[in-house]
């Protein structure tokens, strides 16, 4: 048996729990949609802050609740398991667009009843022109609202048509204090405020709805506990009627209350996580360091004697199925992009404390442990690693990435802390760092972080460097050189460089537009509340009330544009083998290839419709030969068509590439990597904060290349684009060692929002305590070097085509798809492809 | 940095299962024995081959000198000095070169890595002696314990090879014995208890690899215009080898399956 720590035996209670939660397809819920339009629709002559809780407040009155079988946490958002509901007041048009097609497309499907549906329709007229996303639409400049909508440079969809969630709230406070304990603060705010203070208004209107917010929990918690009383006088079994009994006595202490205890906590902690998660929809509402607020419940259990460690660990599984419960449906594009049903609740464990001393306790591997025991994509559990991490504690991690379930992603804290110092967060609060979403780091309870701001396609401003600033017939970028005129490789690059600081001010334009809709329309008091200085300053966290503000949007295709950069100077300038010229065509030619796949039957639709419109006859002949010319580029001259092959052929062959620990080429990478963070930081926010660059795409890299044609680093139009800061798909060969020395050479703490490797793995290199321990060592060794973030796929290339062919033998299938794990057989067969394709470390 | 000239056919890096930690593996190219379950057919031969792989030509081998390979060695430093790694010689067979392996070896420890050869050890002692004074670990595969049978299946006799164990585990360098498992050869109870009775009779020895018949080396037979002889050897069960490995035990060795 290999020592690992903390080896728990899983309670029967988990299975009952999880198979309970996956019997069928999620389903759409109109209850919240419906209370929220009811409430509004009376409070029209009150200020936003307390139409906001009101609305909250009518919400947890009525929405109906149900305790599941075998729970020992309870709370649900819907009656339904893993049930989504709705949030109009973001925007709605794209739900009702698609309340025909949302149970039946590729991309997380949910089912709706017809009378669900019929509940939608009605209430949807009474939010037209009211939500954020019309709001932030009027509030953008036309040019960055037509490079997001009408050219795809950049996309900020997420906050334009969602709320923004992304944010980790100060659960030891209610832990310690309950909501009575934050009334009691927002009273006193009250107390102290100056009725002649010019923010008077707003300030007391923003405390009466913290009050009103938190009076709403402890009512809804009541609401439990008397239903968990009913169900246990019912019951006949007497284990679950004392289990019911318990559940009862949880709900009316907590949240009001402080825990006393550590099941009281977690029931505590959960009614926190889940109502964030009603107020408002944005996702990666994000735990944070669980092991650290709940650990003083779980010690003073245990050394009182009143828990033993596997009732603790049952506890803890019992929250994990729990993160899964919540669901969250997007339109089909976002689905498509952060699919998996995602919703991002990252929490991580380990790391040091705020006095620079390691936190590692029990509760750092239990966290580990329930990960073992529910194989689920929630919680996305992380692990902070730094020069006094435990070995053992890293090993238990290790144990658990040998699953094959993604989990958990390593961070650096010798890389973060200094990262997110660098923007103004002191010493003490960068050492308590956690995790939100996928990637990015803040001090939880104090930030504000707007993270996932927006994701930005680098190859799009290159593409834009060969057009002049042309995209579909439009100028929609900067003014640069045409490519007749360019005559050096440094033109060229500054070409690009212009092009994509253009794209980034209209990037930045939208993102405020965004969040100043969101302060308008949607602050959340109940968010707010557990965020520091919002009380104090008598202000929600959506207009400017947490200590620190950023805004952090995402950069991707670092690899392609330097494989592809690499290419042209070399090709072009220092050889002479090919024109710049010559270049472009090869690229709109997609290199003589044709397109192939879902691209092709979009271009024969859009093709066909044009001719249609100018008064051709289109019939199935027509279309036919649209197609074939589409996806053989059958017009393509042959002797055009072999010249781009062999300028593809160059490309591939002749170019050193990204990812193979070349020096020359890695600086280089260093080099176009900064041209988006260190612009990106030029700029400020509307909260009185500044913007800092992510590295990272989610999973958008696989929907975004499918709008981005080909690029000069060889890679075929419509195909994905490179993943995180990694390497193009299949262009690393020389194993992970040198992919890790070349990624670490990417300034990475200067993107302070985040970055991203994925590392693939055959579940061989992880056998026995000698392939745990070399595999830590890969970890530290890749950390030695500067990385900030790494997470690992274990999963064979054979089993992956196997549940592609067999989708009903792996349902519980966990893959790292990008910042998160997803089941493999949700996602969509061309995000799957890419999985695949990633490159297996050998050995 | 030496000058000394060597012909080898692969570097590769991040190796987890050729000694201890995380290792980069220079794979010497030419070999005196020809046995048949080789899953490196392409280093057999010293001779520069081109070997179809993957719908393309590719050439297997290139003349290199110490110093020209030293940089990629190193460029895992950060790796060894995590795990307690370094640098695996293999092949081939090391010994056929023993003079560029002695360079080489030496250059390593040069940079304090650590070292070790994977080796059938069946030529002179001369050449192991070489390398002796900057290898840590010799990773020696003694295949079977019968002379006729280790002729039939690997063309060459094996007096040579036990004679050398006996030597190098004198030698103080710290040695460990490794067996491929191959189905019809030396698979059953009786042939790898004779082979664990042999290196548990050797000075010092503890370790005992068992490493099983794998078949993924049998396209690069095709690609080198060659037939695979075994190609209707199933790989041993991990049942099989589990029972195997205690057999080993039973002599007190420490045994373990793979690499």
């Amino acid at each position: 048996m290999e020592n690992i720590k903390f080896q728990i035996e899983k309670s029967e209670r988990i299975p009952k729990l999880i198979s309970a939660l996956y019997g069928k397809m999620p389903q759409i819920v109109a209850t919240r949609g419906k209370l929220i339009t009811e409430s509004y629709k009376k409070t029209e002559n009150l200020p936003i802050t307390k139409r906001r809780s009101a609305a909250f407040s009518h919400i947890l009155e009525n929405l109906p609740i149900v305790i599941r079988d075998n729970e020992l946490i309870v709370g649900s958002a819907t009656v339904e398991p893993r049930g989504a509901q709705v949030f109009p007041e973001y925007s709605y048009e794209w739900l009702e667009a698609e309340l025909d097609t949302v149970s039946t497309r590729a991309a997380d499907p949910f089912y709706i009843s017809e009378e669900t549906k019929a509940d939608l329709r009605s209430i949807y007229p009474y939010w037209k022109g009211k939500t954020t996303s019309d709001l932030a639409k009027s509030n953008m400049s036309p040019d960055a609202y037509s490079a997001f909508v009408d050219h795809s440079v950049f996309t900020p969809g997420n906050y334009f048509y969602n709320g923004i969630g992304h944010v980790s709230v100060n659960y030891a406070k209610v832990l310690k204090s309950g909501y009575r304990g934050i009334i009691a603060e927002a009273e006193a705010a009250i107390d102290a405020l100056d009725v002649a203070d010019p923010e008077y208004v707003k300030r007391i209107a923003f405390l009466e709805a913290v009050i009103e917010s938190c009076e709403a929990v402890i009512n809804y918690a009541r609401r439990y506990a008397a239903l968990a009383l009913e169900m246990s006088h019912k019951e006949s079994c007497p284990v679950r009627q004392k289990e019911l009994a318990t559940i009862a006595k949880n709900c009316s202490r907590v949240p009001e209350f402080g825990a006393s205890g550590f099941h009281e906590a977690c029931q505590s902690f959960w009614f926190i996580q889940m109502l964030l998660q009603i107020e408002s929809s944005g996702h990666s509402i994000s735990p944070g360091r669980f092991d650290r607020y709940m650990y003083p419940y779980y010690k003073k259990d245990i050394d009182e004697g009143k828990i033993t460690k596997e009732e603790a660990q049952e506890l803890i599984d019992c929250v994990w199925v729990k993160f899964n419960d919540l669901n969250k449906v997007r339109d089909a594009d976002s689905a498509a992009g952060f699919a998996g049903y995602g919703t991002f609740q990252n929490l991580i464990v380990g790391g040091q404390d705020e006095h620079g001393i390691d936190s590692t306790n029990d509760l750092s591997y239990m966290c580990l442990e329930a990960s073992m025991h529910v194989p689920l994509p929630q919680p996305s559990i992380s692990i902070r690693v730094w020069n006094g991490s435990p070995e053992s504690l890293l090993i238990k991690a290790a144990a658990l990435t040998r699953l094959g379930t993604g989990l958990p992603a390593y961070y650096n804290d010798e890389v973060i802390i200094p990262s997110i110092m660098s923007r103004g967060v002191t010493l003490d609060d960068a050492r308590d760092y956690c995790i939100i979403g996928c990637v990015e780091p803040q001090k939880a309870g104090k930030t504000d972080g707007w993270h996932d701001a927006a994701f930005f396609n680098m190859c799009r401003p290159l593409e834009l460097a060969f057009s002049a600033g042309y995209d579909k017939g439009t100028k929609i970028g900067a003014d640069t050189p045409s490519v007749e005129d360019i005559k050096s490789f440094e033109q060229f690059y500054e070409a690009y460089k212009a092009q994509q600081s253009y794209m980034i001010k209209l990037m930045v334009n939208a993102c405020n537009a965004i969040d100043m809709a969101h302060a308008t329309r949607c602050p959340l008091p109940f968010q707010s509340c557990m965020v520091e200085d919002c009380i104090g300053r008598g202000k929600s966290l959506q207009e400017g009330g947490a200590v620190y503000n950023f805004t952090g949007p995402q950069g991707f295709g670092i690899a392609n544009n330097t494989d592809g950069l690499i290419a042209i100077k070399k090709l072009v300038f220092d050889e002479g083998r090919v024109t710049l010229s010559e270049m472009r065509d090869a690229l709109a030619a997609n290199f003589g290839y044709g397109i192939s796949g879902a691209a092709a039957e979009k271009m024969t639709v859009d093709v066909a419709s044009k001719l249609a419109e100018h008064g051709m006859e289109i019939n199935d002949a027509a279309i036919k030969a649209i197609y074939d010319e589409i996806t053989t580029a059958a017009s393509l001259e042959e002797g055009k068509k072999q010249r781009y092959r062999e300028i593809k052929r160059l490309i591939d062959e002749e170019c050193p590439k990204y990812g193979n620990d070349i020096y020359e080429v890695d600086v280089f990478a260093r080099d176009v990597a900064n041209t988006y963070t260190k612009e990106v930081e030029k700029y400020k926010n509307v909260r009185g904060g500044i913007f800092q660059a992510g590295l990272y795409p989610v999973s958008a890299n696989v929907p975004l290349g499918g709008t981005t044609g080909a690029t000069p680093d060889g890679r075929l139009a419509y195909t994905p684009l490179a993943d995180g800061i990694g390497p193009a798909s299949g262009r690393d060969v020389k194993g992970p060692t040198a992919t890790a020395n070349s990624v670490a050479r990417l300034e990475q703490s200067v993107a302070s929002n985040g970055t991203l490797l994925n590392q693939k793995f055959h579940p061989s290199a992880l056998s026995g305590m000698s392939g745990l321990t070399k595999f830590v060592s890969l970890i530290r060794s890749y950390f030695d070097q500067k990385g900030m973030h790494v997470q690992f796929n274990v999963v064979t290339r054979e089993t992956l085509l196997d549940a592609q062919k067999n989708p009903e033998n792996y349902k519980t299938l966990v893959v790292r798809v990008a910042g998160y794990s997803a089941l493999f057989t949700t996602l969509s067969r061309s995000l799957q492809d890419d999985i695949i394709a990633r490159t297996e470390q050998g050995w | 940095m030496s000058n000394a000239r060597g012909r080898i056919f692969n570097i590769q890096r991040f190796s987890i299962h050729d000694g201890p930690g995380i290792r980069t593996i220079v794979f010497f190219k030419g070999c005196v024995m020809r046995c048949a379950w080789c899953c490196n057919p392409e280093s057999q031969s010293y001779d520069v081959q081109s070997m179809l792989e993957g719908g393309k030509q590719k050439t297997v081998g290139r003349d290199v000198t110490v110093s020209e390979i030293m940089p990629e060695i190193l460029s895992d430093m950060p790796y060894y000095r995590r795990s307690g790694g370094g640098v695996t010689l293999s092949g081939g067979e090391v010994l056929c070169q023993s003079d560029f392996a002695a360079e080489l070896l030496k250059e390593c420890k040069h940079y304090g890595l650590h070292t070790a050869i994977e080796s059938a050890a069946s030529l002179p002692y001369e050449n192991i002696e070489k390398l002796l004074p900057y290898l840590d670990l010799y990773l020696m595969d003694i295949k079977h314990t019968c002379p006729k049978k280790h002729k039939e299946f690997t063309g060459r006799d094996n007096a040579l090879i036990l004679e050398n164990a006996k030597r190098v585990s004198e030698s103080g360098v710290e040695l460990i014995i490794r067996t491929p498992v191959i189905p019809t050869f030396n698979d059953t109870r009786e042939e790898i208890l004779s082979i664990a009775k042999f290196a548990k009779s050797l000075n010092g020895v503890k370790e005992h690899h068992l490493l099983p018949y794998h078949r993924l080396g049998s396209p690069k037979y095709e690609g080198l215009g060659r037939s695979y002889s075994l190609s209707d050897i199933e790989p041993p069960s991990q049942e099989k080898m589990e029972y195997l490995a205690s057999i080993s035990e039973s002599v007190g060795l420490y045994a373990q399956i793979g690499g």
